[in-house]
């Protein structure tokens, strides 16, 4: 591990490369690179089968980047030129009551999820690999409701959410004596309910992670652990999640990022409502572009949008910073 | 608004193939202005069926584009399947997605056509012979500031009750005698809901502005409106004492009657089909979603009754009335925007002055179960709309004698158009001041209107979009 650590490796620089280490020689040769040096390396030929993937990544992922810093500070119209508006549109975002409002639900939302739903699919994993039989059907089973477009899942759970005392939980808290829930029909059940929802729909990507995760740790580790009489419970707390953790806080800073970005569960279940209780950032970016029928400003949707990457590149900055230590050890 | 006959025409359609002949012989006439002079080859896209039509409507209608093509030899129609929603049709109009004709509601026309978002139909409109008919407020409502027509009428309505005659029978109730005031409305949700289970009333409650259009409906009732002015200089005004007490009434029926059910997020499709189902006692909707209740749900004509909506005793009370546009691309070429005009003609609007073709359709729909005589509010003068009636009597088979109450007094009542500025960005607002009275106990209107007055006005201020 102490290989890939970067607060040590400056002290290999000053020491003479080995023979083997060709880019270090060639600095140290002060080698210098002409066209014919680089054709004759076959820069040509890796430019040619780089170009597919330049050219995709710049038309679908770098330009539509590029243009959404321009937008932000345009004033812009689907059918009329852009006009130059300054910070105009940040400071629009900035005064618009429901930017408060959607940046608040969009926190309940990964903090939910954070609490609720990241667990689930470790303690699933876990689970799994601990069954002898019929793994693979149960990983499967795990990983079904990954498969299921999203759409789909968000129409049958709004079957499932019914507020009617006919509705399936409902029917379900029936047998169980308890009165019907109006879900996402309340202001204060609406979000829950959508956290709900995105924990079974995604808890299967996550699992399968978990378990390749797990295979990666030393048997032997768990059996010293058996030996000093350690049970499911201390193995999973003392070598299973100290062997994971590298994996953990990927997944951790990846479920906050995806989070943040809530937009399927609240469009398409709630729209938003009701009375705003499910209104996130990124519904919030739809509406300002396209929730106006007469045409949005997709000016004040690209300064917003603009926020929610610096905030997601600084939380992830500094995620990566405060965790390094523990992913290194 | 923009729903009532968003699924209609397409729907209607499901039935023509039988009868594709009688269609052809009826639309032989093609009227003079849609025979102006036509390139030789033009191809359209036009907004056909809705999103999961059925088969047989899809056949008819392509069945219509053959007579259509047939009868314009230079023109070709590709359906396209379309439906207005204000949470896609911006998403659609700045992907150029949108076919070459589709429709808007009434609240959206002038705007669109004021952005230069929707292409000018001036010349090849007056060149329409029966121009001169349409009624002077509807063909305002695709008419811009300069005067310029931007889009075509094809469908008006007015808002209504719809009941279930079967409910209030079984409630105890007179299905003759549908309510006439809000208190009466009240009482009676009441009943229906204690004696059958069922919601007594039911409302829009979705957060796709049918709330707000709802709850404007109501305000309009009562007397009140929901902005003074027009354009961008027009002043919010939902923190109006109407508005209050329909939001009174509303948080009683729901919190203290309980007799709204169970579920409060309607919207336009959903609120049609559980009513059709039988779920549902009354509903504020447009006075022909009965036609989409046949076509879609299959609902059993006996149960359904007409009602005007309740008007309190003043001056500016009045029933809230709205419809439906035809738009032609910005980006159509002038070969292109005469040949929409002719399917526009052909389509949706001879029907009401071709007596042949009124017939033609009368005779196609009533064949094939669709129903015929379902009440309107007339997009031609109402001379006109008496002649179009007088065409389709014989086979007029939806429950008239039901649907009394409303055609006996509508035409009495003030029809008031929707809300000039912004309308559907105030009603988008208003969506979650009623969605906090139905999810919300103890919830206080007038701080929620007071709130949403200032969302509203800003959305005034932008003039409702960008």
């Amino acid at each position: 591990m102490s290989t890939i650590n970067p607060t040590t490796p400056k002290l290999q620089q000053t020491e003479p490369a080995p023979v083997t280490r060709a880019p270090s020689v060639a600095r140290g040769r002060r080698f210098r690179r002409t066209p014919a040096t680089w054709l004759r390396s076959g820069g040509l030929s890796k430019l040619i089968f780089l170009l597919p993937l330049l050219l995709i990544f710049g038309a679908f992922s770098w330009y539509p980047i590029v243009r959404m810093v321009l937008m932000s500070v345009q004033q812009m119209h689907p059918t009329t030129p852009a006009t130059w508006a300054g910070f105009a549109n940040f400071t629009a975002v900035f005064h618009d009551p429901l930017f408060p409002i959607a940046v608040r639900n969009t926190g309940e939302f990964a903090g939910l999820a954070l609490i609720f739903g990241y667990p689930i699919p470790l303690i699933a994993a876990v689970l799994i690999s601990e069954v002898r039989k019929r793994r693979g059907m149960f990983t499967a089973l795990a990983y079904l409701p990954v498969v299921i477009p999203p759409v789909v899942a968000v129409l049958l759970w709004k079957f499932f959410y019914d507020g009617s005392q006919y509705g399936v939980f409902n029917t379900i808290l029936h047998w169980l004596g308890i009165g019907p829930q109006p879900w996402i029909q309340s202001q204060s059940q609406a979000m829950p309910s959508l956290v709900l929802e995105s924990t079974w729909a995604n808890a299967g990507s996550t699992v399968i992670i978990y378990l390749a995760a797990l295979t990666s740790v030393n048997s032997e580790l768990y059996e010293a652990a058996s030996v000093d009489g350690a049970g499911l419970w201390k193995k999973v707390w003392h070598v299973t999640l100290p062997q994971m953790r590298t994996v953990l806080l990927v997944t951790m800073i990846l479920q906050i990022i995806g989070t943040a970005q809530v937009f399927v569960e609240p469009y398409l279940f709630t729209q938003g409502g009701p009375a705003n209780a499910t209104l996130t950032v990124m519904l919030l970016i739809y509406n300002y572009a396209f929730g106006n029928s007469l045409g949005g400003d997709f000016g004040e949707a690209a300064a917003l949008s603009l926020l929610l990457v610096a905030f997601l590149a600084v939380f992830s900055l500094v995620y990566l910073r405060a965790t390094r230590s523990w992913s290194s050890e | 608004m923009k729903f009532t006959k968003r699924t209609t025409r397409p729907i209607r359609m499901g039935a023509a193939v039988a009868a594709v002949s009688l269609v052809a012989v009826a639309t032989g006439a093609v009227s003079s202005a849609a025979s102006a002079a036509t390139p030789t080859k033009v191809t359209i896209s036009v907004a056909s069926l809705i999103p999961g039509s059925t088969k047989a409507a899809t056949a008819a209608f392509n069945a219509q584009i053959k007579v259509f093509e047939k009868e314009n030899p230079g023109i070709t129609v590709k359906p396209s399947t379309y439906q207005w929603l204000g949470s896609t049709f911006a998403a659609k109009l700045a992907a150029k997605t949108l076919p070459t004709m589709f429709t808007v509601p009434f609240t959206d026309g002038r705007s669109l056509g004021q952005a230069g978002e929707i292409a000018n139909l001036t010349p090849y409109a007056k060149e329409l012979p029966y121009f001169n008919k349409f009624n002077p407020a509807v063909i305002a409502e695709g008419t811009d500031a300069k005067g310029q027509i931007v889009a075509i009428p094809e469908a008006s309505y007015a808002q209504a009750i719809s009941y279930n005659r079967q409910l209030f029978s079984e409630a105890g109730l007179n299905p003759n005698d549908p309510p006439t005031t809000w208190a009466q409305l009240e009482a009676d949700a009441k009943q229906i809901s204690q004696k059958t289970g069922m919601a007594g009333y039911a409302e829009m409650g979705a957060s796709d502005n049918t709330a707000g259009w709802i709850l404007t409906t109501l305000d309009y009732a009562l007397g009140g409106r929901m902005e003074t002015g027009i354009g961008t200089k027009a002043k919010a005004t939902f923190d109006n004492p109407q508005a209050v007490e329909a939001l009174n009434m509303l948080n009683t029926m729901r919190w203290t009657d309980n007799s709204m059910g169970s579920d409060f997020d309607w919207g336009w499709s959903d609120i049609n089909q559980a009513f059709s189902a039988g779920q549902v006692g009354m509903f504020i909707s447009g006075s022909d979603v009965y036609t989409n209740m046949v076509q879609s749900y299959n609902i059993n004509p006996k149960i359904y009754g007409l009602a005007p909506i309740p008007l309190a005793n003043s001056k500016t009370a009045g029933v809230l009335g709205g419809g439906t546009l035809c738009a032609v691309s910005v980006d159509a070429t002038p070969a292109q925007i005469s040949a929409a005009m002719k399917w526009i003609d052909f389509y949706y609007l001879e029907k009401y002055v071709n007596r042949n073709d009124a017939i033609a359709w009368a005779k196609t729909e009533a064949a094939s179960g669709q129903p015929v005589g379902t009440p309107e509010v007339p997009i031609f003068n109402q001379k006109q709309e008496n002649l179009y009636n007088s065409w389709i009597k014989p086979w007029v088979n939806v429950p008239l004698s039901q649907m009394k109450p409303f055609t006996t007094a509508i035409f009495k009542e003030q029809i008031i158009p929707e809300p000039e500025s912004a309308t559907q960005a105030i009603y988008g607002d208003l969506d979650s001041v009623v969605q906090s009275v139905f999810t919300a106990p103890g919830s206080n209107p007038s701080s929620l209107l007071s709130a949403a007055n200032s969302t509203g006005q800003a959305s005034i201020a932008s003039g409702g979009g960008a």
